[in-house]
């Protein structure tokens, strides 16, 4: 591959199955702490918003004030005046022939030309010396829109004489949607359901609407772009995946790709918002047309147009059950609104078809999954990735089923739970440890916190502390009309990306002696986003290696692809990636062993060799040779790519195919508090328990599934995008008004991590950063029901939702 | 305009500061600090937030020319300032409200400056070092703000309840870590503060 120069300096081989013990220390298994951690708590560690150059310009985007109109005319010549400008670009800038980029489909303009899709989307790029006089330049741009028909949701969308929102389409899921203005369609048939129905003694359905949600990341979509001399450029950026927004934005500068060099500056969060791109294209192309390095920084605001967000939907479900709780059947029609561009649609719906009927047993099925284009905000990846939307509205008919029958819900799940060997609506067997019921009771068996801790925080009982009730320091009730609800749920998540996808990553890894010491370095593309991967490859090396130092090589582009950051799967990936050339140096330092000791113990060619604690050991613990006597002056270099078992696409016509690589399982049992006379909610506690196939770093996996908890509640009780449904435009694009949860709003969150291992992955390890995002919020939507008795079929739950006001 | 004020314990001033510049610009852009981070420069999320003459503030709602002639703190110099914390008050604890950043107290505080703290540069305050004990990093962009929130409530409440943590930390937010492990780590720096003081 071109795009490696430094690809694989030695051949393969194969390296030996064996997985090092873990003699030496901060290896897998162990809570290591962040290599990162200390520039981070004194301020040192290089966000992308920290970068800095001398003589650098500041970059602004001017957006569309409008959803979806035709452009008449873009008047730059005030702006080009404004003392301090450097450059003003529009759609007539572009250099190259290729003008659009998208992760799948090349549907998005880097500037809009002839038409807006959707508010705020890139109309105008301005350069200069202070970034208020960018935005002040940047207002001076005067645009004639003149508005069009807007396409709001898939009524206005599959109209008859509705306006397509993209004329001409050429992807390749034309050929089998209904209607151009959707984007992907996948129907998932198995069994009979309407034969199945009929056996059914009770049979519910249920129409659910899950809002739009916002990854709101905290580090704002930002980076540097350096013109260097050969005419590329250099870029320092926040991003998921190096090399897919490399293979993006080369194309649009008209430059071949090793002249855009990238290089992976500080990411504060991620959660699927920074897989498609944002400034990037934009600051390199100012930088390219100014000569000068170019700094382009989002505010809070600007970052809600910046990045996709979760698609927003609309459920519509069906479950039968014998009256012993059997489930005969499932049929759903799942409707995604993917917005203006495609971004990562077509997976969304893959996603959100093939796990639309969850973790349980359900031979006969009947599903629908869509996406629309519409000219509402474009929508993509965020933490959990269709499978999201999805387990809300099932774990809700789930009791919803239960109520139906007068079961226990926790029972009727596990009455139905899959396990291994279950085949999921698309035939694909489960073939590893499932343990949904598990996971459930685990929740289930928590003791429960104390009822009205307002009052227990008092010795005498007779006072009553706010801050533990809903509305906290609001004061707004001192325990009257509070009740309490306590709800469950379970979720199904696939690991990494699945029908079909070449899912690979690289790892280049070295191993030297440095001051007598021997040194293994890891260098990957791999983003970290705060995950911890970096924690994690060093544990990798550590073990395999028997060394106790590694050194992690910042990610860039001289290293071979390390995909996404996303998709539970860059420990699996990469990680495996990183083992798997650790082994490969494994067997070559062995190699220069045998070859300077071999002819002084006999053990170096009879027996299992390891690398332990800086020593060549056998299997027995016998020591051969220190490494650094193995080594002396030679390095050790390898870079390799690493895959996992293939998948397949599913049948565009049945949905059937072996499209997943792994599952993650998560279940929540949420604890809520409800004021019913203010709608005000406070989760009380949101225990967890996940398997995790393997912990290699128990306190990162732990902060993993809190957090991802926590975004989940968000979604149940505060967080939405709204979209005013006649303008088509964003209301509420400030963190005064998507309101996230705070450290008032979290509750306790106990982790109870299985670790059932996974046999074809490496370590046996499970990909765990969605999976507890799925189930966290219909855990607490199902406590708020069972607290208030209300049907709410939406999220988030807002107060006039509990009080019917 | 020309702003002159003391950051960490050094004099500074910035020159052509624009009118609508605001502290957390001038500290990152112009003083070369980017510890104090942009994450909404709404005064919404405390990513930003720096002591300014003790008490801590959203730096980005402080308009530059508000910090003529005041002491700012920021995460880069935290360590230092818990350094002369604990030399003020060898070993004695105090009692409750009355060992606080009174801003008497704050304004004749004088950090050392950054560049002559030798080897001592590497040590971390308690609270920096509880939250990489306790995992309570993740992607660190919401970090140096819960540290300076966080580290001013344990000088005024040493040994803080959760709800009082909850309390004093509800101006950050955090989008990766689910609080938790923030909450342990001011457990950590209280009870480790504790016993130093034992
Ligand atoms: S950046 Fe100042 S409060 Fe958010
Ligand atoms: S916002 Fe990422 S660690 Fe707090």
């Amino acid at each position: 591959m071109a795009l490696h120069p430094r690809a694989a300096s030695v051949p393969a081989g194969t390296p030996t199955r064996i997985t090092q013990g873990s003699k030496t220390r901060g290896g897998i298994g162990e809570s290591t702490l962040r290599p990162d951690g200390t520039l981070k708590v004194t301020g040192e560690f290089a966000y992308s918003s920290d970068m800095w150059h001398e003589d650098m310009l500041w970059g602004h985007t001017l957006r569309s004030t409008v959803a979806h109109a035709e452009i008449r005319s873009i008047d730059i010549g005030e702006a080009v005046a404004t003392p301090g400008v450097y450059a003003v670009l529009t759609y007539d800038d572009l250099p190259a022939e290729m003008k659009n980029y998208g992760l799948e489909i090349q549907d998005t303009p880097v500037l809009a030309h002839g038409k807006v899709r959707h508010h705020g989307e890139p109309v105008a790029l301005v350069a200069a010396d202070h970034p208020e006089t960018a935005r002040r330049a940047a207002a001076k741009i005067k645009i004639d829109y003149v508005e069009l028909p807007l396409i709001t949701d898939e009524a206005s969308a599959t109209a008859p004489d509705a306006i397509l929102v993209h004329e001409g389409r050429t992807d390749h899921h034309i050929g089998h949607v209904p209607h151009p203005n959707i984007v992907h369609r996948q129907p998932i048939v198995r069994g009979d359901a309407d034969a199945a129905a009929a056996r059914a003694d009770v049979i519910i359905t249920g129409d659910y609407v899950f809002g739009m949600q916002d990854q709101a990341f905290l580090g704002p979509e930002s980076g540097l772009a350096v013109p260097s001399e050969d005419g590329g450029v250099e870029l320092y950026v926040a991003t998921q995946w190096l090399h897919s927004d490399l293979r993006q934005i080369a194309p649009v500068l008209g430059l071949p790709e090793d002249k855009v060099r990238m290089t992976l500056s500080g990411v504060g969060g991620a959660f699927g918002g920074r897989e498609d791109l944002s400034m990037q294209i934009h600051a390199c192309l100012l930088a390219l047309r100014t000569g000068k390095p170019v700094k382009m920084v989002y505010n809070r605001f600007e970052s809600f147009f910046g990045h996709v967000h979760r698609h927003p939907a609309k459920l519509h479900y069906e479950h039968g059950a014998t009256k012993d709780g059997k489930l005969t059947h499932m049929k759903c029609r799942i409707v995604l609104d993917g917005g203006a561009y495609a971004s990562a649609s077509p997976a969304v719906v893959g996603n959100a078809s093939s796990l639309a009927v969850g973790p349980y047993v359900v031979e006969d099925v009947d599903i629908e999954a869509i996406a629309l284009y519409s000219n509402n905000p474009p929508c993509g990846a965020m933490r959990g990735f269709g499978a999201v939307q999805a387990c809300f509205a099932y774990e809700a008919q789930m009791d919803k089923l239960a109520a139906a029958l007068d079961m226990d819900p926790v029972e009727l799940r596990q009455l139905n739970a899959m396990e291994q060997g279950t085949l999921l609506p698309t035939g694909q067997p489960v073939d590893s440890p499932a343990p949904v019921a598990e996971l459930l009771r685990r929740v289930k068996a928590r003791p429960l916190p104390p009822e009205q801790q307002w009052l227990a925080a008092d010795a005498g009982g007779s006072s009553v502390d706010v801050r533990a009730l809903p509305g906290g320091l609001s004061n707004t009730t001192h325990g009257e009309g509070v009740v309490r609800g306590v709800g469950y749920a379970v979720g199904l998540k696939n690991v990494g990306f699945s029908e079909g996808f070449d899912d690979y990553s690289t790892a280049r890894v070295r191993m030297e002696v440095i001051n007598g010491e021997p040194v293994a370095t890891v260098h990957t593309a791999m983003a970290e986003v705060g995950q911890g991967g970096v924690t994690v490859h060093a544990q990798i090396a550590r073990t395999e290696l028997g060394v106790s130092q590694v050194t992690i090589h910042p990610a860039d582009t001289q290293v071979g692809s390390a995909g996404s950051t996303s998709a539970s799967r860059q420990t699996y990936v990469t990680g495996g990636a990183v083992k798997n050339s650790c082994e490969a140096v494994r067997e070559q330092v062995l190699e220069i062993g045998r070859r300077k000791f071999g002819t002084y113990h006999p053990a170096w060619a009879t027996a299992e060799l390891l690398l332990e604690s800086g020593k060549v050991v056998t299997d027995g613990g016998e020591v051969l040779a220190p490494l650094a006597d193995v080594l002396e002056g030679e390095a050790v270099d390898v870079e390799l790519e690493w895959r996992h078992r293939p998948t397949e696409a599913f049948d565009l016509r049945t949905g059937q195919g072996n499209g997943h690589v792994q599952y993650s399982f998560a279940a929540h049992r949420a604890v809520v508090e409800v004021d019913t006379e203010l709608g005000l909610v406070k989760v009380i506690e949101l225990a967890c328990a996940q398997d995790v196939g393997k912990a290699l770093n128990p306190l990162s996996v732990v902060g993993q599934i809190q957090g991802g908890t926590t975004q989940g509640l968000g979604v149940a009780v505060m967080e939405e995008i709204i979209v005013d449904p006649r303008t088509a435009k964003v209301r509420n694009p400030s963190f005064t008004d998507y309101l996230i949860p705070t450290i008032l709003d979290t509750p306790t969150i106990p982790v109870d991590v299985l670790e059932l291992a996974d046999d074809h992955a490496p370590y046996g390890l499970r990909g765990i950063g969605e999976a507890p995002t799925l189930s966290s919020t219909p855990a607490v939507l199902a406590a708020i029901r069972n607290a208030t008795g209300l049907e709410l079929n939406r999220t988030p739950v807002r107060p006039e939702h509990i009080t019917g006001t | 305009m020309r702003v002159n004020f003391t950051v960490n314990g050094r004099k500074q001033e910035a020159d052509d500061v624009w009118e609508g510049e605001s502290l957390l610009y001038v500290l990152r852009e112009r003083m070369g600090l980017p510890g104090s981070k942009n994450a909404c420069e709404q005064g919404e999320c405390g990513s930003c937030t720096v002591r300014l003459d003790g008490v801590p503030v959203c730096s980005c709602l402080v308009a530059a020319g508000q910090a003529e002639g005041r002491e700012i703190v920021t995460v880069e110099g935290l360590a230092d300032y818990a350094r002369h914390r604990d030399d003020a008050h060898p070993g004695a604890g105090c009692a409750a409200g009355t060992c606080g950043t009174s801003l008497d107290r704050a304004k004749r505080w004088q950090a050392r400056p950054t560049d002559a703290q030798g080897a001592e540069a590497a040590e971390l305050s308690p609270i920096q070092q509880a939250f990489i004990d306790a995992g309570a990093v993740q992607c660190g962009f919401c970090t140096p703000g819960l540290l300076v929130a966080a580290d001013e409530l344990l000088e005024t409440q040493p040994s803080p309840s959760d709800q009082d943590i909850r309390e004093a930390l509800s101006g950050n937010l955090c989008r990766c870590t689910g609080y938790e492990k923030i909450l342990d780590a001011v457990r950590l720096a209280a009870a480790r503060q504790e016993e130093t003081v034992r």
